[in-house]
């Protein structure tokens, strides 16, 4: 019975509690998921061999690194409602320690990506353990505060980071399993894979029991304790979790721009992350992939014909925001739903 | 058994929970009644560990419970429903049931397979069957009438199949006839799984007609304890929260 059909009925219908429903209808199997996967990888993969156009392979690599990245954060945002302000240190984190680990000790490359991750994890742990105690605002401005530690550190450890200038000298990119990552397609074909592959794995854990669990923390975090979850556990979990795809996201960028910069783990970066969400909405899966793409696009654009971007910028966050009080797949979403609630009450 | 032995906790200067010492037999139902600010909700949060102890032990079959954590008070078999029904807006009732099952199942944290669960939804059937929830399975929690945000509420303690279940007023904010619809429903409930059953209510007619035993609080202090003859008949009762005798035949 829908929420009108209650109300027809006579019941006392109680006010939705404002918090959003994250896509639990559409009950997709992983199999199904692997294959439309499989088919979006495909379809990415043959570009390079239809397009010669440089600029749109750069477009999908950045797309992937801020789309892993936007993502992972919508894990929090959006499933779990903790609001990260400072997501973006562990963008930070696989940037400089790929690319460090790579300059510094000339590792295959497979394996320079697990020990960013190691180094990723145990950086999350640590500050999660600290964090995640916090309730809201706290929670935003102690990851906030974070996120500036480490961006100082990257700026005053000028023997390890470069400081200002960031890591220079190009990345060494030795040939793995046939592919050489200094070939232009070849980077973009991995870059696509991890993509695919962290959204996939994302897609599993936002599908998955835990998953679930992370549904019932940010609806009711006192009631999840009281039917037995460890709500510290749930959080500090998710929130390692999604730092080893923010620093996936990282370790693409650094690959891309062959080198680290600071700018990859300043507050901004964590703001873009919160805009691609807004942007793209936090109730359904692929909406920060969506916002990202938005953000990206908007960015070569606006770029390209004004100085004055930023308030291009939040002249449409501000349009979503106000406007349409919602990300645009949320909005396409419930447009999509009500429209299907009218036709089933015109035939019904 | 649950037993609670010499339970204090104060706020500052004010005593909300003074050297209680209760204890409630297996499959026994008891009414926790008495005025605004007795210490009733604070008793409760002390035996769920919303709230730490100062002082006392609660025994659950002879293992101390006190200052543990809410999970793991759960976990060892007390569950709890809420005066302001604590429920997962976002998610239909058949999958609020389904994940509270899972996660009694210790399968919160399951990374690998689907929700939900197959071993899960024999139970979550069973709980929305008893509640009288199957009709609204999936209706999403928060577009529930109040009524049944409260039966939702103690279906997600009844689904963890609790030795002990904590009712902090299940009737409030509900109209006559629906707090009698909701009671009965309680007492369906505790004749039917057998167990204990622990509730706070206001309404004295409720109280006096299915509760065998009766625990009055008063300033955090047990004032008395006793079958409903027995506390309708305490002149202490009368005086600190029932009113006056003729109150009481009235309410009877």
């Amino acid at each position: 019975m829908s929420e009108l059909q209650a109300q027809s009925a006579g019941e006392r219908v109680v006010e939705p509690l404002g918090v959003p429903r994250i896509e639990t209808k559409t009950q997709r199997s992983r199999y199904l998921d692997v294959l439309i996967a499989l088919a979006a990888f495909a379809v990415l993969a043959t570009l390079p061999f239809l397009f010669s156009s440089k600029a749109l392979l750069d477009f999908v690599i950045r797309c992937s690194a801020f789309g892993l990245f936007a993502t992972s954060l919508n894990l929090l945002v959006g499933y779990t409602g903790m609001i990260s302000f400072g997501h973006g240190m562990f963008f930070g984190i696989g940037a400089y320690g790929f690319a460090l680990i790579m300059q510094r000790t000339g590792v295959p490359i497979p394996l320079a990506f697990i020990c960013t991750l190691l180094l990723t994890t145990v950086v999350a742990a640590v500050i999660g353990a600290i964090c995640v105690r916090l309730k809201e605002i706290y929670f935003a401005f102690v990851t906030l505060a974070f996120q500036m530690l480490i961006h100082s550190m990257i700026l005053s450890w000028v023997s390890l980071t470069g400081g200002d200038q960031g890591l220079r000298g190009g990345i060494p990119r030795p040939v793995f399993f046939g592919l050489d990552l200094s070939n232009y397609v070849h980077l973009y074909i991995v870059s696509c894979a991890l993509l695919v592959t962290g959204l996939l794995l994302m897609r599993q854990i936002a599908q998955s029991p835990f998953g679930y669990t992370l549904r019932m923390i940010r609806d009711n975090a006192v009631r999840a304790s009281f039917i037995g979850i460890d709500v510290w556990r749930a959080k500090l979990t998710v929130f390692v979790l999604a730092a080893l795809f923010a620093s996936t996201g990282g370790i693409i960028m650094s690959l891309f721009v062959s080198g680290a910069y600071p700018e990859f783990a300043f507050w901004t970066i964590s703001g873009e992350g919160i805009f691609i969400n807004m942007l793209g909405g936090v109730t359904t899966f692929l909406g920060p992939m969506v916002g990202t793409v938005l953000l990206l696009i908007l960015n070569d654009t606006v770029t390209r014909l004004t100085e004055y971007y930023g308030i291009v910028l939040g002249i449409v966050i501000l349009f979503f925001a106000i406007g349409l009080r919602r990300g645009l797949m949320d909005f396409a979403v419930e447009w999509y739903e009500a429209r299907r609630a009218r036709r089933t009450t015109a035939t019904g | 058994m649950l037993e609670i032995q010499q339970l204090s906790k104060s706020f500052g200067g004010v005593k909300a929970a003074d050297d209680i010492s209760l204890s409630f037999a297996d499959g026994s139902l008891t009414a926790v009644i008495g005025p605004n600010g007795a210490g009733k909700s604070t008793f409760f949060n002390l035996i769920t560990g919303a709230l730490r102890p100062d002082r006392g032990r609660i025994l659950l079959n002879r293992i101390d419970l006190a200052g543990r954590s809410p999970p793991d008070i759960v976990r060892h078999g007390i569950g709890r429903a809420f005066q302001v029904a604590h429920i997962f807006p976002s998610l239909t009732v058949h999958e609020t049931m389904l994940a509270a099952v899972g996660a009694d199942q210790r399968r919160a944290s399951l990374l690998h397979r689907r929700f939900p669960l197959a071993e899960t939804r024999e139970r979550a059937e069973h709980a929305m069957e008893v509640l009288g929830l199957v009709g609204k399975r999936d209706r999403i929690a928060a577009t529930l009438s109040h009524g049944d945000q409260k039966l939702l509420d103690i279906a997600l303690a009844m689904v963890l199949d609790p030795k002990v279940l904590l009712l902090d007023e299940p009737t409030a904010g509900m109209g006559t006839e629906e707090r009698w619809r909701m009671i009965d429903k309680v007492y369906e409930l505790w004749e039917r799984q057998k167990i204990t059953v622990v509730f706070i209510e206001h309404d004295m007619d409720i109280v006096f007609k299915i509760a065998p035993e009766i625990v009055v609080l008063c300033y955090g202090r047990i004032l008395a304890t006793g079958t409903p003859d027995a506390i309708r008949g305490n002149p202490e009762v009368i005086k600190a929260y029932l009113g006056t005798e003729q109150h009481a035949e009235t309410a009877l």
